[in-house]
């Protein structure tokens, strides 16, 4: 922190949060200020901890599953599929190549849905109001595909360990593909909102920069460090479920700054189209699920299982000690580690653009506390 | 901070798995490539076991050694992202917590796993001058298992209020007595479960 103050006023201490709109839940910002500058931030986290860990230890393992949802709960299928991997890696289990392409299918409508949230709320705090209602417009159509899927919108709890439980409805492949079909000129649609906006890159051109360098010395991982320039997924590095059968790009920005990473997402989702109408076109048939025992036990022990999730690397590092419940379930969350470059961010920036940086780093604090 | 596992009963008549056996030894199987024999080469007895499970390799070292190798794998091998701090609590041990780390090298496409036992009250050695993300992992660690990080700048609770009592991913400690406790302090009636 820089000794002197502007003019030699006092520093200003300002709180954040936890109650502010802006900071996406339950975030509690500490802005220590000269005037309108930021020179040193602390974030007071933990106000939606529920003991995820502590739970999965007092639970046998398929009946932990659930829970996982909870956590980022705007991609609920995201941290299911790598919950379910993860224990199935444990057990050893093939999971059937139906059931993978379902699963990849489903994830990345999710992948969608979760950016959709944040790209609405994201231009809502910038002062954008209507994409926040043309995304949810959309989104609702993800959430209703997921309903007809598996009964639940939101934490849906839609795979099981080994594969799947439910068959698909019998319209779903036309729903999925009526889906991409209208969803790719929406896409375009919101770029003639807000890409060439003078206001939206007034407000998003080179704040928050994080490079390359930093993003690794931080962790971050996911669209972060791609707009860092950086063309890492571990959908392409560690491909899981089938990944490397599909042909895709992995969008990378050059600046680290807020509007790359806008511009990284939104291809995203393109990608993400791509990916879903490759999976129906290849859709298999056969059984949607593997040779699981009745009785859940892995042997003993351990195991980490990582996942590109909709906000960057979801891992599972899960212990067994042979029994039906697991010892220990560690999740590393992609949002808590994210969050903590919120301050080398927001130094030296305006009060303003704190608000632009917390949205920028896509965070759902239900996946920071834990 | 003045930090006491207290709980108000024994565990043992809430725990809700029977009493843990020393869980039986993992299959692993020995790791052997051109970074193991780098590695054994520079720190020798200090590191006691490299090995694989289910494809994974991971190592286990003595707690003074794991600073030093997770500086020399960042700086000679590329290892440039720490993924996870966690720990493991296995009270029946005399080295009770396991800790964890997981590193991944953008340059190799490889993921390893540095484990190393220390005892209850027994410092281990902060790596956030090596890696910043580890400021958070590293405060977590502390708040979910008491576990102490020599050298780190701001070692406080991260999740938990700061007043809170007890480390509460500790195998002693049970959700039903946190949640007796609690019910008692602040309602001043038994919870009756």
């Amino acid at each position: 922190m820089p000794d002197g103050t502007f003019l030699d006023a006092t520093e200003l201490v300002l709180n954040m949060g936890p109650q502010h709109p802006s900071t996406h839940g339950v975030l509690r910002v500490i802005l220590k200020l000269d005037g309108e500058k930021v020179i040193g931030t602390e974030c007071v986290i933990g106000y939606l901890h529920r003991g995820v860990e502590k739970i999965a230890e007092n639970r046998t393992y398929p009946q932990f599953a659930p829970y996982v949802d909870r956590m980022d709960y705007v991609a609920a299928v995201s941290n299911g599929l790598g919950y379910c991997l993860a224990v199935e890696k444990l057990l050893g289990v093939e999971v059937p190549p139906r059931a993978q392409a379902i699963r990849v299918i489903l994830t990345e409508l999710n992948r969608i849905a979760s950016h959709l949230i944040w790209l609405g709320t994201h231009a809502l705090d910038v002062g954008a109001i209507t994409p926040l209602f043309y995304c949810m417009r959309e989104r609702e159509e993800i959430l209703n595909i997921f309903e007809k899927y598996c009964g639940a919108r939101l934490t849906t709890h839609a795979f099981r360990i080994g594969g799947l439980q439910y068959e698909t409805y019998d319209t779903f492949e036309s729903d999925v593909r009526a889906f991409c079909d209208m969803f790719l000129p929406k896409v375009d649609e919101y770029e003639e909102l807000l890409t060439g906006n003078r206001i939206w890159i007034g407000r998003l051109r080179n704040v928050g920069i994080l490079n390359a360098e930093d993003c690794k010395a931080y962790g971050v991982t996911g669209p972060l460090l791609r707009a860092a320039g950086v063309k890492w997924d571990l959908r392409k590095a560690q491909p899981y479920s089938g990944y490397e059968q599909y042909d895709f790009e992995i969008p990378t920005g050059t600046r680290g700054d807020s509007y790359d990473r806008y511009l990284v997402r939104i291809q995203e989702m393109r990608q993400s189209v791509r990916i879903i109408r490759q999976a129906l076109d290849g859709l298999p048939g056969g059984p949607i699920m593997g040779k699981v025992p009745k009785v859940i036990k892995p042997p003993v022990g351990e195991v980490y299982v990582s996942i590109e999730a909709p906000k960057g690397e979801l891992g599972y590092y899960i212990v067994s000690d042979g029994s039906t419940q697991p010892y220990r379930v560690r999740v590393r969350p992609p949002s808590f580690v994210n969050l903590q470059a919120l301050d080398k961010m927001c130094r030296g920036a305006l009060v303003a653009d704190v608000v632009v940086v917390i949205g920028t780093i896509d965070i759902v604090l239900g996946e920071v506390d834990r | 901070m003045a930090e006491q596992p207290t709980e108000g009963k024994p565990p043992a008549a809430h725990k809700p798995r029977p009493p843990a056996k020393p869980p039986a030894a993992m299959a692993s199987t020995p790791w052997e490539d051109e970074l193991t024999e780098a590695l054994r080469a520079k720190f020798q007895d200090r590191i006691a076991e490299f090995s694989a499970y289910l494809g994974q390799k991971f190592l286990v070292a003595h707690p003074d050694a794991v600073a030093p190798i997770i500086e020399h794998l960042k700086l000679e091998f590329g290892f440039d992202y720490l993924v996870d701090i966690t720990a493991v609590d296995y009270p029946e041990r005399a080295e009770r917590f396991e800790l964890v780390y997981i590193l991944y090298s953008f340059a190799r496409n490889e993921r390893i796993r540095i484990k190393t036992r220390i005892k209850e009250g027994q410092r281990a050695a902060s790596v956030v001058g090596l890696h910043p993300t580890a400021n958070w992992l590293e405060r977590e660690v502390y708040d979910m298992f008491g576990i102490e990080f020599a050298g780190h700048p701001d070692l406080r609770r991260i999740l938990l209020p700061e007043d809170w009592t007890g480390h509460p991913l500790r195998k002693d400690s049970s959700i039903l007595d946190m949640d007796n406790r609690w019910v008692k302090e602040h309602l001043g009636i038994e919870s009756g479960q």
